[in-house]
């Protein structure tokens, strides 16, 4: 059995994922103590970490983590599952297809961002106009996605379904669903990252709480090392979430791994 | 020995077929017609771009043909055809046993029932402990053995098989053959097989319709007249056998001079 060869051949990948991270990490210290840079305007990795452990003991930066990651999932929820419906039967209804496409070819391209002031008319200071935000940002590129993964299933998958007796019930979700299932996950992964993105940018609007407001609020107070906490929290954060994704799109579709 | 005959009967009567439209139309299929009598081995073989797939195709449901008519009668039967492709067509996201039931799930058999259905089905073409693999997990001939049991699972007035062994080796094509004929000759369900080989056809047949290319159309029906069960590697080196293919090779020969004293200028 070659079991153990490639568990540690699977061990070595995820090192070699965390290298850039780590050097690029290590290059910003070594510059500054050799006194190259302004410590007063751009902190070193250890100042960062100091401040970082201080907003962890206080409470206050897993606050504001728990607040950002509570709208990324719940706009990335709300706005991924339509996605990955209206996807599917835009590629196996021509009449969907034909209704959707000219919509989503004339709002992909806006700034998502550009939106904020509307929602914020719309659902309030809360959190709903936040969510609402990412849920718009994820429905494009995971629509699109889904549509061409769906497209592009092999013709022969559409001719046994249909000689066997597949309801479009069964097409849907049998069959054109998985096929898509590869390129799902590729607009998931985009997704994610867009939701972090626009998320970030309406925090550092009209709101109290969450990443964003925690690095618009240390920038207006001048305190450069909370503004790095903040960057390096969205980082971490992105970096987890989708090496997490990336474990659970291994498992959901083991018919691609080997 | 007689065994009782059934399966789907087939009229097939002046049917033609166009493909594309307007200046670039070209006639696939011309003035086929062909009868099949329930429980009947019929192969069709011709050149590729003869149409054979096509009228296949067209039997199976997934075409419609552009003129003529095609009947196939089927009384008391819940499913009317199964098609084995080629490319055995296995849906990689599902395992082996989601793959062979997929014709039951898809018309309603109750789980439990459609489970013993399908490990029998696997069982006959001796895969029955490959139920939890996946199609990747397998080799080619593994995964036309698959493709042929969830056609059988459904237990089809009428087998449409699209040159599904072409694809493997030879050891694999002649032992998937054998295997084919062994699970036929237990149900004797119509079967309409197309391959490009002459001597699949006779080996597997009863009759043998030629086909000739650019249109399709019918040159010649053979009466097969190898008594069955069949010995497929003593009949392949049998004499009569290779009189009856030399025969055939014939026909072709005069078909492909003609063909090309046509297109000298």
């Amino acid at each position: 059995m070659s079991g153990v060869k490639e568990m540690s051949g699977k061990t070595r990948e995820r090192l070699l994922y965390l290298l850039s991270p780590i050097a690029l990490i290590a290059i910003w210290q070594l510059l500054l103590m050799l006194g190259i840079g302004d410590r007063r305007f751009i902190p070193a990795p250890s100042d960062i970490a100091q401040r970082f452990v201080s907003l962890l003991a206080s409470g206050e930066l897993e606050w504001h983590v728990g607040v950002t990651l509570y709208r990324v999932l719940a706009g990335f929820v709300i706005g991924a599952v339509p996605a990955v419906a209206v996807g599917l039967l835009m590629a196996m209804f021509k009449p969907v297809r034909i209704f959707f496409d000219p919509l989503i070819a004339a709002l992909f391209p806006i700034p998502k961002i550009a939106l904020m002031p509307l929602l914020l008319l719309a659902f309030g200071l809360g959190d709903a106009s936040k969510i609402a935000l990412v849920a718009i940002a994820v429905f494009f590129p995971v629509v699109v996605n889904t549509y061409v993964g769906a497209a592009n299933i092999e013709k022969i998958y559409w001719d046994v379904a249909r000689n066997y007796g597949a309801s479009p019930a069964v097409m849907f979700s049998r069959v054109v669903f998985f096929g898509a299932l590869p390129t799902i996950f590729a607009g998931l992964r985009i997704a994610l990252a867009v939701s972090f993105i626009v998320l970030v940018a309406s925090e550092f609007v009209a709101t109290k709480s969450g990443i964003g407001y925690l690095i618009w609020n240390s920038w207006e107070l001048l305190q450069v090392d909370v503004m790095f906490v903040g960057i390096v929290t969205i980082g971490v954060l992105g970096l987890v979430t989708s090496v997490l994704f990336a474990e659970i799109e291994r498992n959901t579709i083991p018919w691609k791994t080997e | 020995m007689t065994v009782e005959r059934r399966g789907a009967a087939v009229e097939i009567a002046g049917l033609r077929k166009e493909h594309g439209s307007g200046d670039h139309r070209i006639l696939a299929l011309d003035d086929i017609s062909l009868n099949v009598s329930p429980g009947e081995f019929v192969c069709i073989v011709g050149p590729s771009g003869c149409g054979k797939s096509t009228l296949l195709r067209i039997l199976a449901g997934l075409d419609t043909q552009s003129g003529g008519a095609v009947r196939i009668a089927a009384p008391g039967w819940s499913v009317v055809n199964a098609m084995v492709f080629q490319e055995s067509g296995l849906f990689p996201w599902m395992s082996v046993e989601a793959n062979v039931g997929f014709g039951l799930m898809t018309r309603g058999v109750p789980p439990a029932q459609a489970k013993g259905r399908v490990a029998a089905a696997l069982a006959l073409v001796g895969l029955g402990k490959f139920g939890r693999h996946y199609p990747h997990q397998l080799s080619g001939g593994m995964r036309q053995r698959c493709a042929i049991a969830r056609a059988f699972v459904t237990d089809p007035a009428m087998l449409l098989m699209d040159e599904p062994f072409a694809a493997l080796d030879a050891q694999n094509r002649t032992l998937l053959q054998a295997e084919l004929l062994r699970i036929w000759e237990d149900t004797r369900k119509t079967v309409v097989y197309v391959t490009h080989s002459i001597e699949e056809a006779l080996l597997l047949g009863d009759r043998t319709v030629l086909m000739t290319a650019q249109p399709g159309r019918i040159k010649k029906i053979i009466d097969v007249p190898f008594a069955r069960p069949r010995d497929l590697l003593a009949l392949s080196a049998s004499a009569q056998f290779g009189a009856l293919k030399l025969d055939i090779w014939r026909v072709l020969e005069d078909e492909v001079n003609r063909a090309r004293a046509e297109a000298q200028p």
